[in-house]
């Protein structure tokens, strides 16, 4: 499973003299993550971005290629019947709390599995597929931090992960499956940045809802640094399964603190109730279900991923907690 | 905002003019490996510890007056499983132990204990605990501490130990197997603690039916307002830090095999709250 050194393989040396670039399809690219994955892969001499998205992607760079389709159609899959794609990042999740379970599974799952299913068919020869390390779920019973062995238990307590959890699944049965196809699954820890995701979303609420005598700590991670773990990821030769962690740990308080936001301590029996109305009502984006991850630890070791990988993350701490509010 | 900064203002400075040449010393010179927010991985940071170390500093020099025997057993530095006789309804040994390893010797030594799973869902306890460096009681931890050279406190009585009705102090309880194991594969030594003093804080006696009706695993009664345990009697405690022991062999060797080397370790307490219950004079003083 090691992959040795990147910089001393021969592969990636001829990648980055010769003429010829991987074709890496991006899923999942027009959203702020993508986005800012498909610049950094962009940036980089070894790879030739394709993008895949049923939503527009608007200011491109001009040498990517965008395909403005969704996932399980017929179109998606033309663009891996030419045989010509060397790598599939699949980050095109929909974590759209407002939307139908039944359209999330729908989009989740069965679009992973379509994918997936292309990839078998078509030989692309690396999958990397972009997971969570709220797979774990937070439960009052995890050890500080949680190896990429845990189970995944995050549905046990919050239904509304059961998809996430079952691409991860997807992932690691297509691991097995086809043991010619590189298969990476990366679990990182919360994503910060100008993302739209739960945990940002949730530091840019102004006062920041947290639960009465509880402060858990939580790892960060720079969106730019999950560029950088992909690109990690691409490497040839490299596969398995990896927790991606940021610069770091410290209480929830402390990230609120440095965001200079405003705390709402909520009694923890009451909390739920409340911002369930507040929910329907419209008032609050943020999903009662999450509150778990406000109030007990769900931390990993990214130790595999720094030995194996070579990954270790760029932005300190104070970075990656500030890029919430980056314009 | 503005009232809760005055408020943590002010208690840093009380914090920082009671808390002493002493431990204030002792607070700066422990090693931790904090990152620039002040916490460790585990939660612990090291403006709640100053707080700590003058509560608990209190509690063992002035309210259960602790003479600690056998300072020089506690390591400067290195893994080390500290094991103890567990006793008294309220974890005040655990305290008494932790504060012992800070205070008496040269160089201050954070103790970890394991607390149990339930209290990352008590408010308040929830963070407090970690910010003090405790940690829940999983293997894992166990073993990641050691691992990185950490101090680790556990009584392998467990509920057993502190619940057991007054009748009955001083009786080692069945001790169980897994900090063995977890020295083995961590290859640590252990240091054996006797407290005595703790098993008369509170004697109480075991409501059995009570228990049933709570689920707990025990309710006890002490004969004295508010009838529950709450406060602890001001007895005076003495700690016997004993010489460190090592263990070779296979962790995953079968209970009998570990019991042999579990039982050394049982042994040295129990002769050493022998020779403490010989040389105390009296419970309080």
């Amino acid at each position: 499973m090691s992959s040795g050194d990147p910089s001393t393989r021969p592969v990636g040396d001829s990648l980055t003299t010769g003429p010829r670039r991987r074709k890496v399809v991006i899923t999942g690219i027009a959203g702020r993550l993508g986005r800012v994955v498909a610049r950094a892969l962009h940036h980089d001499p070894r790879f030739l971005v394709v993008g895949l998205d049923r939503r527009p992607f608007p200011d491109k760079p001009k040498d990517i290629v965008h395909h403005q389709v969704d996932l399980r159609s017929k179109k998606a899959r033309d663009v891996f019947r030419a045989g010509d794609i060397d790598a599939l990042i699949h980050m095109g999740q929909m974590h759209d709390p407002r939307s139908t379970i039944a359209e999330l599974y729908s989009w989740n799952v069965g679009g992973t599995s379509k994918l997936l299913e292309y990839c078998l068919a078509y030989n692309v020869p690396k999958v990397v597929v972009l997971s969570s390390a709220s797979v774990y779920g937070p439960r009052p019973e995890n050890p500080q931090f949680l190896t990429e062995e845990a189970p995944l238990l995050a549905a046990q307590r919050f239904p509304a992960m059961r998809d996430l959890v079952e691409i991860d699944h997807l992932a690691s049965t297509f691991f097995w499956k086809a043991r010619d196809i590189e298969t990476v699954i990366l679990r990182p820890v919360h994503i910060l940045g100008r993302v739209h995701n739960a945990p940002s979303n949730y530091l840019r609420l102004d006062p920041v809802p947290m639960l009465l005598g509880f402060d858990p700590m939580v790892q960060v991670i720079h969106e730019r640094d999950i560029a950088e773990a992909l690109t990690c990821a691409l490497t040839p030769g490299v596969r398995g399964i990896y927790n991606i962690v940021g610069p770091g740990e410290v209480p929830l308080s402390v990230i609120v603190r440095e965001l200079g936001r405003r705390t709402l301590a909520i009694p923890h029996p009451i909390a739920k109730p409340l911002y369930a109305l507040a929910f329907r009502l419209g008032l609050s984006g943020y999903p009662v279900a999450e509150f778990d991850f406000i109030r007990y630890v769900c931390m990993v070791d990214g130790n595999r991923a720094e030995q194996e990988l070579g990954f270790r993350a760029r932005a300190t701490l104070r970075e990656t907690i500030r890029a919430v509010d980056e314009p | 905002m503005g009232v809760t900064d005055w408020l943590r203002r002010r208690l840093d400075h009380a914090v920082d003019d009671r808390l002493g040449d002493d431990v204030g010393a002792r607070t700066r010179a422990l090693v931790f490996r904090g990152n620039e927010y002040g916490f460790d991985a585990y939660g612990l940071g090291r403006d709640h510890l100053k707080v700590a170390a003058l509560l608990a500093g209190w509690v063992y020099r002035h309210y259960f007056r602790c003479h600690a025997h056998g300072i020089e057993h506690i390591p400067a530095a290195g893994r080390v499983l500290f094991v103890a006789n567990h006793s008294g309804q309220l974890p005040y040994d655990g305290l008494v132990i932790g504060s012992a390893c800070f205070l008496e010797p040269p160089q201050p030594r954070l103790v970890r204990s394991m607390v149990e799973h339930f209290v990352p869902t008590i408010p308040f306890a929830s963070y407090l605990l970690p910010r003090w460096g405790q940690i829940t009681g999983t293997p894992e931890n166990c073993r990641r501490l050691l691992d990185e050279d950490e101090a680790i406190l556990v009584f392998p009585e467990g509920v057993r130990g502190i619940s057991k009705p007054f009748s009955r102090r001083y009786q080692l309880q069945p001790f169980g197997l897994g900090f063995m194991r977890l020295a083995l594969a961590t290859n640590t030594p252990i240091v054996p603690v006797a407290v005595i003093g703790a098993e008369e804080q509170a004697p109480a006696v075991n409501v059995r039916s009570l228990a049933r009706l709570f689920g707990s695993p025990s309710f006890p009664v002490v004969p004295y307002p508010p009838f529950v345990p709450l406060v602890p009697l001001p007895v005076k405690y003495r700690l016997y830090f004993g010489e460190a022991m090592e263990f070779k062999g296979d962790a995953d060797d079968d209970d009998e095999v570990l019991d042999e080397k579990v039982r050394a370790v049982k042994h040295r307490i129990e002769s050493m709250i022998h020779i403490g219950l010989r040389e105390r004079k009296h419970v309080f003083w």
